[in-house]
């Protein structure tokens, strides 16, 4: 009964604070981020006024803290404004849409490991948190099935809007997901194979002990060749991951499926107010989720680099919270860089999108599943 | 270039309308007048027609003999720019646009026999170095004509040039702005550019010359169309010309006005915005007009008539040519029979009377309720009160709710008056033939009949559909409300409605789509220029809701649907179906009647004072 | 005009994989991050103004395109003769014009037609100008208020006081409906 109540407590506050404050406070912050890093990329200054609106409590300036609150302000915005529902929509499915792309976001984050472990004193023993909310041992697996059932949302929302620039819209991202899935899922198998686990928890732990999966030198093991032989593919994987996640996440320069001069909005043009800003907040979480897994996967995770952890304390709670510090900054480089490689680069042509991940991407991860078997038999 | 087999109203540019939008310098002014039916095929069609052999720009071509040139031309497919040229009037030649250039065939020269011929075998044509007219000049044989040769085009900047000489810069004001032949031809034909230096004439404007009608002297251009039509067609010689040269006006005879009933049909033909209509003055421009082809209920004569709406409002009504029912075109009083369609006091709601009031519902409850009333009574205590202005479909749909209440007291209100001896039939209902084909025996004859069994309490029920029984029927007060159920299907409120138990809001004759049959048997089609306001539908719908609520069966959907099952059982429709009428309309049921106007016409063409 | 063909350039493998093109707009983009971002903390930066402190509207060049707005003449008429063709040509149809008749005592009755009613709704405007283009009588130009605002969508819609209002007076245009002329 105690074990019971214990975890669910724990559990509960893990899925608030990462779920609801961690993912969702991040979300706004990188919509803010986006504002600002584009604006300095294009020489401009950014949203750099909503803070605390002193004058009108009687004082002489506002102070405007580089304009952080401006995510609140956006929030607001989004609440009060006008909820327009068109009339020849299909409502079910139009109301449903947003929360289906929202959700599966929310939900894949379940399995991200944000940090090693505390150990805390409770009723009298010692008991240890595992900093992850469902330590399940099919992680990756979990992450595509989940992730993957956003699509419905964004199909859902182009068919029942009932209008062609939606409609148009929700085609493209379908065929872009499928198509990129392939290369997303074929390119961790790689990774899969040299770590010969799927339990995210434990592939931190390792990269933790021995290194990096990109940096493959711990202090403790010393220099190993075979690993860095295996950066070969491990590197091209990381590549091949990270496109294919721009593309399952939209995001330019594979946003067709809302690119702006073509379709208006993509398949949110319908949408309003705070059913509009629940697809922006899917989007955006879909984005952090994804940086989360190849941070997990590649970067590894929330250890330090070089094997340093292994001279650390385990468990205890300032080591813990220093995990999960370094796997949010890790998370947030991630991010300013998928900001950065979007104001960088022109969306491309729908036909180009599709020959990039049919005829090199796919055939790409496949060739590096095999060189990895390849390197990996040669090793033993 | 696929053309409309049918013309519109003959001055109003066929084209879109909007004065910016002309890209092409030729084939923009589609001209009503130009139809070319069938080009120079119609040797096929009446050999019995002696023809000639014509050069029209360097095409030997073969024409009947002693057509008018610029008919000639028309089927040759030449766009030939007039103003004072109009089939159905004569031709006095007086505004010179429509020259052309032209040439006889030369004679053998001194101590030959033959010409000299061209490599088609004719005489070499001669050409005469003076420009002609064609509107006022007939073909000959051997005859050459250049239509787009540099003297033509010279001389049609010449003659726009003239007319623009003191015509005012008024097109932002002038309500013909965009079907403006002047302004077209000045921008297909015209120089473009103004060298006139000197303070142009100055003319009376904005002048009121009859109930309908306003003269703007200073745009009118004197092609006197306007006066022709009302000596030749109205005859009524109202119109006349007086001063000389530039300070030429066009104006009534002292003392007189142009009020009579055909004076807005001058409004359509004159070229400019010299004549304009005072109801449509200043309403709306006329490229946002929607043009729907339609048919006027007026009288039985039914004018083909063309409906200008823009986002649900009607603006004005023009007629559309059609030479077997109004030629051009079409009565006063017809044309201006719209403005109700607009007006506040069309139903939008279906009401039940509750009490001494009658309350707004749903049409599902007010189809329901007319059910459960009629339900407990037998046939004979039901009358079906139609109305000659309902389209065939509504009249089978209603036919078909009486054949659900069993009922055998039939009948259409007649609406009489006097016929005038141009278009306007004595007839005033627009459906009497239809109604005598698909809904009762001889309209209006049991009328007198039904009211009695009324007074008399033999009949319990009745449903009056679009008639006003107080008023045509001359059904008093007393004897409508003794009714146990009056169910009134109207379009606007009146005193009927006040009194009966259920009120159902329906369209008006531009709302819908639907046949009618004139008064000279010939099958007719409205068609949708706009939405019934509010809550109010479609008459066939009603009546198919509430007959399908008696019975439980029915599976119309569409008014073309109701077309095919009428087909079906009525033996004179048979084949047909509402997209087969067409524009123009067909000839279905046998008649006898003459249309004077038509007839008179008809005798002008063949004395070769029109074309026809 | 002359067509000129141009031959694709023949690109080599580096630049066929892309990945190079992209580093290099990478560092391009970075560059002016940075740049921009130490301008922002120096307080200076190069192209912004911190608006409402900071403003333009000295500046603002004559053919600025603000809000529509209906002009009157020096003599006091209202230009517009609702000859409708702004009406037609906007393109996102923001203007909504009732045409009326001058009565036959006005100083202009000559002109006959006068707008009845004129509005502008300033959701749809999109500020284009081709209002200004189309109009034949020097009636509506595209003045230098760009701080519409409303809080209600009846508020954003212009009417005739407000247009003439924000037009103002405006001289020494074209005078066709003088008689001299
Ligand atoms: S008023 Fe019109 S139709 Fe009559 S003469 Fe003048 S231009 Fe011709
Ligand atoms: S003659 Fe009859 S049908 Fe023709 S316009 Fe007049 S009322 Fe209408
Ligand atoms: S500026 Fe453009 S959008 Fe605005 S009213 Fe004028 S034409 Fe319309
Ligand atoms: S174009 Fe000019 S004159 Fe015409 S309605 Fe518009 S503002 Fe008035
Ligand atoms: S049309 Fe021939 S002279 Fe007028």
């Amino acid at each position: 009964m105690d074990w019971l109540s214990f975890t669910l407590i724990t559990t509960l506050i893990k899925i608030v604070g990462l779920c609801f404050v961690a993912i969702l406070g991040l979300v706004s912050y990188t919509v803010y981020a986006e504002r600002r890093v584009s604006a300095i990329i294009q020489d401009r200054v950014g949203p750099n006024r909503v803070g605390l609106p002193l004058t009108l409590l009687g004082f002489k300036k506002d102070v405007s803290f580089l304009g952080l609150f401006q995510p609140l302000a956006d929030g607001i915005k989004f609440i009060l404004k006008e909820d327009f529902t068109p009339a020849h929509v299909k409502k079910f499915y139009f109301w449903l849409a947003p929360a289906l792309c929202l959700v599966p976001a929310l939900l894949t984050c379940a399995v991200l490991p944000f940090g090693s472990s505390i150990t805390i004193p409770w009723n009298g023993s010692e008991r240890t948190i595992p900093l992850v909310i469902a330590n399940l041992n099919v992680g990756p697996l979990f992450v595509f099935a989940i992730a993957s059932l956003g699509v419905y949302g964004i199909v859902l929302a182009g068919w029942s809007s009932n209008s062609k620039y939606p409609f148009f819209g929700s085609v493209r991202s379908t065929s872009q997901m499928i198509s990129y899935e392939i290369s997303l899922g074929l390119s961790l198998v790689p990774v899969l194979l040299v770590m010969g686990e799927l339990n995210l928890v434990t592939i931190s732990q390792q990269q933790s002990e021995h290194g990096w999966n990109l940096l493959p030198y711990s202090l403790r093991d010393g220099f190993d060749l075979n690993r860095w032989l295996l950066l070969i593919p491990l590197g091209l994987a990381f590549v091949t991951f990270v496109i294919a996640m721009f593309a399952e996440t939209n995001r330019l320069p594979f946003d067709l499926p809302e690119c702006e001069t073509e379709l208006v909005g993509g398949y949110h043009t319908e949408y309003s107010s705070m059913k509009f800003a629940l697809f922006f907040m899917g989007e955006y979480a879909a984005m952090i989720v994804g940086s989360g897994i190849t941070v997990t996967l590649f970067l590894g995770g929330w250890s330090l680099p070089l094997g340093l952890d292994n001279y650390l304390p385990k468990g205890t709670v300032w080591v813990g919270l220093l995990h999960t510090a370094v796997f949010f900054s890790k998370l947030i480089a991630f991010l300013i860089f998928f900001i950065w490689v979007r104001w960088t680069l022109p969306r491309f042509r729908y036909d180009q999108l599709m020959r990039l991940g049919w005829i090199w991407m796919f055939e790409i991860c496949l060739a590096n599943v095999l060189l990895t078997a390849g390197i990996l038999w040669y090793i033993s | 270039m696929a053309r409309r087999p049918l013309v519109k109203n003959f001055t109003k540019g066929a084209c879109c309308g909007h004065p910016s939008f002309h890209i092409e310098p030729l084939g923009i002014f589609p001209d009503p007048m130009s139809e070319p039916t069938v080009a120079p095929a119609a040797t096929d069609a009446k050999p019995s027609v002696e023809m000639v052999n014509v050069q029209v720009d360097g095409v030997w071509m073969k024409f009947p003999k002693g057509m008018r040139m610029i008919k000639a031309l028309e089927e040759a497919a030449k766009v030939i720019p007039h103003y004072c040229y109009h089939p159905k009037l004569s031709s006095p030649g007086n505004c010179r646009m429509c020259l052309v250039e032209m040439g006889m065939p030369s004679r053998p020269a001194p101590g030959q026999s033959e010409p000299e011929k061209d490599e088609h075998g004719f005489a070499k044509i001669q050409w005469i170095p003076r420009p002609a007219i064609s509107c006022a000049n007939t073909i000959s044989e051997g005859m050459g004509i250049r239509t787009a040769s540099t003297m033509v085009e010279e001389v049609r900047k010449g003659v726009m040039e003239f007319l623009l000489i003191n015509h005012p810069l008024d097109c932002p004001i002038c309500d013909q702005a965009g079907e403006c032949r002047l302004q077209e031809f000045s921008v297909g034909f015209g120089r473009g550019q103004s060298r006139f230096q000197d303070e142009k004439v100055h003319k009376p404007k904005n002048q009121d010359i009859g109930a309908r009608i306003v003269l703007d002297d200073e745009r009118c251009i004197m092609c006197s169309r306007c006066v022709r039509f009302s000596s030749e067609i109205a005859d009524e010689d109202v119109l006349g010309f007086t001063e000389r040269g530039s300070q030429t006006v066009l104006t009534t005879h002292p003392g007189q006005r142009l009020d009579h009933n055909y004076s807005l049909n001058t409004v359509d033909i004159c070229p400019v915005g010299a004549l304009t209509s005072k109801d449509f003055r200043f309403q709306m421009r006329v490229w946002f007009l929607k043009e729907t082809p339609s048919v006027c209920t007026g009288c039985a004569r039914g004018c083909n008539t063309e409906i200008g709406s823009r986002e649900g409002v009607i603006y004005r009504q023009t007629p559309r040519q059609n030479d077997d029912v109004n030629s051009t075109w079409m009565c006063d009083q017809g044309r201006l029979d719209f403005h109700w369609v607009n007006s506040d006091r069309r139903l939008i709601d279906p009401m039940l009377k509750d009490g001494a009031h009658h309350r707004t519902t749903t049409w599902p409850q007010a189809v329901s309720a007319v059910a459960d009333k009629l339900r407990g009574l037998r046939g004979d205590q039901i009358a079906i009160i139609g109305s000659g202005r309902m389209t065939n479909e509504e009249l089978f749909m209603l036919k078909k709710l009486a054949a659900a209440l069993k009922t055998e007291s039939l009948d259409i209100v007649p609406r009489t008056g006097a016929a005038d001896n141009y278009l306007v039939s004595a007839d005033r209902n627009p459906n009497t033939a239809g109604a005598g084909l698909i809904f009762c025996d001889r309209p209006g004859s049991t009328l007198a009949t039904i009211r009695q069994k009324v007074a008399s309490g033999e009949i319990k029920a009745v449903i009056a559909w679009r008639e006003n029984l107080l008023e045509q029927a001359g059904f008093t007060v007393e004897e409508l409300s003794q009714l146990e159920v009056l169910v009134a299907a109207h379009v606007m409120a009146n005193a009927m409605a006040e009194l009966a138990h259920v009120v159902l809001p329906t369209a008006a004759w531009s709302e819908k789509r639907g046949s009618m049959i004139n008064a000279t048997g010939r099958l007719q089609r409205l068609n949708k220029a706009s939405e019934p306001p509010g809550n109010a539908r479609d008459d066939w719908e009603v009546l198919r809701d509430l007959t399908q609520a008696l019975t439980g069966t029915n599976g119309l959907y569409l008014v073309e649907d109701v077309f095919k099952s009428m087909a079906t059982e009525i033996p004179e429709l048979g084949g047909l179906s509402l997209g087969k009428i067409g524009e123009a309309g067909l000839p279905l049921l046998p008649s006898s009647e003459v249309i004077p106007l038509l007839h008179r016409e008809a005798d002008r063409k063949t004395r070769g004072i029109i074309v026809g | 005009m002359a067509t000129k063909l141009l031959k694709r350039p023949k690109l080599t493998f580096g630049e066929k994989i892309y990945l190079p093109a992209i580093a290099k707009g990478l560092i391009i983009t970075l560059g002016h991050a940075v740049r921009t971002f130490l301008q922002i903390n120096a307080k200076k930066p190069k192209f912004t103004m911190e608006y409402p402190e900071e403003k333009w509207d000295a500046q603002l060049p004559d053919y600025y395109r603000g809000a529509p707005a209906l002009v009157t003449d020096e003599h006091g008429r209202e230009r517009c003769v609702s000859c409708q063709l702004c009406e037609f040509i906007c393109p996102p149809r923001a203007i909504t014009i009732t045409p009326g008749e001058l009565p036959k005592d006005d100083a202009f009755a000559k002109v006959e037609k006068a707008p009845r009613e004129f509005k502008i709704d300033m959701i749809r405007c999109i500020y284009c100008g081709m209002c200004e283009e189309v109009c034949p009588e020097q009636a509506i130009f595209l003045r230098k208020d760009y701080a519409i605002t409303g809080t209600s969508r009846a508020e954003m819609v212009h009417d005739k006081t407000r247009l003439y209002e924000i037009g103002g007076i405006r001289t020494g245009l074209v005078n066709k409906w003088n008689d001299l002329k």
